[in-house]
């Protein structure tokens, strides 16, 4: 066997120079050997430290691995879907630990969504105006939070939001006494109804719950606490994003605009029925960009509040982190991960599903092209030929 | 023009349309400075909070708990600059942060441009399924990866190493995205004259193609800089030596009570405020740039 195959080699190797005698083909070999010698740190890399982690983590994450040694060595056990279970189906403190992780992470993103894509577009259409003096300062002004990093913005807010800081000053010339806001658990919407008389929930929602805390505690609203993490969210990104919508709006044609002035439609009916079914496909990129990023929030937290006051900061990826690191739980860390991702996932497919729907635009009339995402379909050369 | 026109009716239907040209100029300037108004209280929320960092870090730290939105110092001291950079360990976390930034973006630099060019250029099979994979790969969210990571650099044995803290942030798909774009932007015809001559596909990259794609390295430059001085999640689970420790995560664990006792405000103010210059100075050098590279985006 191994006598003909080597045969057939040789042959093969004989005939090829015969077969394709151009010296083309010459070149075209050493083109192939040079494209995957070109790109093969990139993927010692990418694989190294994206695909293999991915796969060791799906194995610790079924495995009772406490960090000693390798995960891959022997006398680690396979338990199954039992950190999974313990996660999202017992009840007991990891479950409960994760249900409020999701809990204060799903307030941080129904709130930090919309604002910041509200927010970013207004200041786009505020400094895409073309009459308006200074826009390149504005525009400095308003992007600049977005350049520093997460640390140093959150030691900053830790200040300005501290019992006796900035905003609380601010808020005192107002005569209004402002909460010690980074330890202060209390939700925001269970502040409100306690302000209209409601102090605890109906038994319908103290009595059922799910992922181990109630449906009440569901919609306690972000803590005092979270809602500064909000604050500062909306704060660091709108800037991105007002860019990426500047650059939508500086592609809308002029005429369309005029045609609708010449309509006589008010400044606020062309912004509605005009400007935004335009922008759609970076309103649709800002969204996705901000969900996705909304779900990652660690940075903040780790600096922050490490989770508290009363778990109320806690997200899915600090206890992923905190359930590895600090309690050496790897295989729980590993499953939280795991079911992170999932979420992600599942909400990015029902954002486009939803968004989808509702497009009336069709397809050809569109004047912007849809992008892949912010700042990875970015073509330099535009910014070149400035 | 009015004064060309012969019938009365016309001539104070000119009158009439002059009046409300008139009062929509006026109506329009009021809105111009309800904008500007509006614009620059936005503004000085966006800047204040660096501004107040700034003087606070000048502060007394009794001075800093009362009167926390004064500009101006009533009494300067630089206590804790002093305090950072004599006896701290701020130093050495700035040393590290320099080392890991220069290493990274050089690679990055290096790495991207390389694999940018075989995905753009070179023809080899396998390279749709490469790309596609680089695609897929970049859909994973970072923080997912943060135990899988730590679990494959403590099995590769350079946890609490430079090259753990290093090698894995010079995965980047998008800045690999970046300059492929970039190099598919230029015309083959570059290329052909070189390839006459004889020259290799590393020569034809390294000293036909890469002079070319300055424009797309500096955003590449940028992209990276800011990235990985500003990271801090990977650093957390690549090492624990408290000698490998960088600015994000010194100051994070300022921030939770690092340095002894007491809110110590301005000395947290002033190490996150050295840790912003690098990056400040970049944006401002580099301004026009990064608006392009974000505002390139939609530019297909």
């Amino acid at each position: 066997m191994s006598t003909t195959r080597s045969a057939e080699a040789t042959s093969a190797s004989a005939r090829s120079p015969r077969r394709s005698p151009s010296r083309r083909s010459g070149v075209r070999g050493r083109e192939a050997a040079a494209g995957w010698l070109f790109i093969s740190p990139m993927i010692v890399i990418l694989g190294l430290f994206l695909v293999v982690p991915v796969l060791m983590a799906a194995w610790v994450s079924v495995s009772d691995w406490t960090g000693r040694g390798s995960p891959l060595s022997s006398t680690v056990g396979f338990v199954g879907g039992e950190n999974y279970s313990r996660l999202l189906a017992d009840g007991g403190l990891a479950t409960q630990d994760f249900g409020t992780a999701v809990r204060n992470n799903a307030w941080y993103v129904f709130l930090v969504v919309p604002l910041q894509t509200a927010l970013s577009l207004f200041l786009a259409v505020m400094v895409n105006r073309k009459v308006l003096r200074g826009r390149g300062a504005f525009r400095t002004a308003f992007y600049f939070p977005s350049v520093t990093s997460s640390v140093a913005i959150t030691v900053l807010f830790l200040f300005l939001f501290s019992a006796s800081g900035a905003v609380n000053k601010g808020l005192s010339y107002l005569s209004i006494t402002g909460p010690n806001w980074f330890a202060d658990a209390r939700g925001v919407v269970h502040v409100l109804l306690g302000a209209l008389g409601v102090q605890s929930g109906p038994a319908a929602l103290t009595g059922n719950g799910f992922l181990g805390i109630t449906w009440w505690s569901w919609i306690s609203g972000p803590s005092v606490a979270m809602s500064v993490f909000i604050i500062m969210a909306v704060f660091t990104t709108s800037g991105t994003f007002m860019l990426l919508f500047i650059a939508a709006l500086q592609q809308i044609s002029g005429d369309v605009e005029e045609a609708a002035l010449m309509d006589g439609t008010s400044a606020w009916q062309r912004f509605w029925y005009v400007t935004v079914p335009m922008l759609r496909p970076t309103l649709f990129t800002v969204i996705t960009l901000g969900l996705i990023g909304c779900w990652q929030v660690f940075d903040q937290i780790y600096t922050g509040t490490q989770g508290g006051p009363a778990k109320t900061t806690l997200t899915p990826a600090y206890l992923s982190y905190q359930s590895s690191f600090e309690q050496q739980q790897w295989g729980r860390g590993a499953a939280i991960a795991f079911v992170l991702f999932a979420i992600i996932v599942v909400l990015t497919i029902i954002q486009r599903l939803i968004l989808r729907e509702r497009d009336t635009v069709p397809r050809r009339k569109r004047f912007i092209h849809p992008i892949r995402t912010g700042e990875s379909g970015a073509v330099p050369g535009a910014g070149a030929q400035r | 023009m009015s004064a060309t026109t012969l019938d009365p009716a016309r001539d104070s239907a000119n009158r009439a349309r002059e009046l409300r040209a008139d009062r929509s100029a006026r109506r329009r300037r009021t809105g111009t400075f309800f904008v500007y108004a509006v614009l620059l209280m936005i503004v000085l929320i966006y800047i204040y909070p660096f501004l107040v960092q700034v003087s606070t870090s000048f502060k007394s730290e009794a001075e800093a708990v009362a009167s926390p939105l004064g500009l101006v110092p009533q009494h300067w001291t630089f206590a804790a600059y002093e305090r950072l950079f004599l006896r701290s360990d701020y130093p050495v976390w700035f040393k590290n942060s320099v080392i890991v930034t220069i290493c990274v973006t050089l690679g990055r630099v290096f790495i991207n441009s390389l694999a940018g060019y075989a995905l753009a250029r070179l023809e080899f099979r396998g390279r749709g399924l490469v790309f596609a994979g680089l695609v897929a790969v970049m859909a994973v969210p970072g923080v997912v990866l943060l135990i899988p990571k730590f679990l494959v650099i403590n099995q590769l044995g350079i946890y609490n190493t430079y090259a753990g803290m290093i090698i894995p942030l010079l995965a980047d798909a998008a800045g690999i995205f970046i300059m492929k774009n970039f190099f598919e932007s230029i015309p083959r015809s570059v290329e052909e004259a070189a390839r006459i001559d004889g020259a290799g596909p590393f020569r034809i990259y390294w000293s036909v193609v890469l002079p070319m794609a300055t424009p797309a390295l500096v955003t590449l430059v940028i992209l990276a800089f800011q990235g990985s001085w500003n990271e801090l999640s990977h650093f957390i689970v690549a090492s624990s030596d408290p000698e490998l420790r960088t600015l994000t995560k010194g100051v994070a664990q300022l921030a939770s009570g690092g340095l002894g006792q007491g809110l110590q405000y301005p000395l947290k103010l002033g190490a996150a405020a050295i840790m912003t210059i690098p990056v400040a100075v970049l944006f401002f050098v580099f301004q026009r740039r990064i608006m392009n590279v974000t505002s390139g985006a939609v530019k297909e």
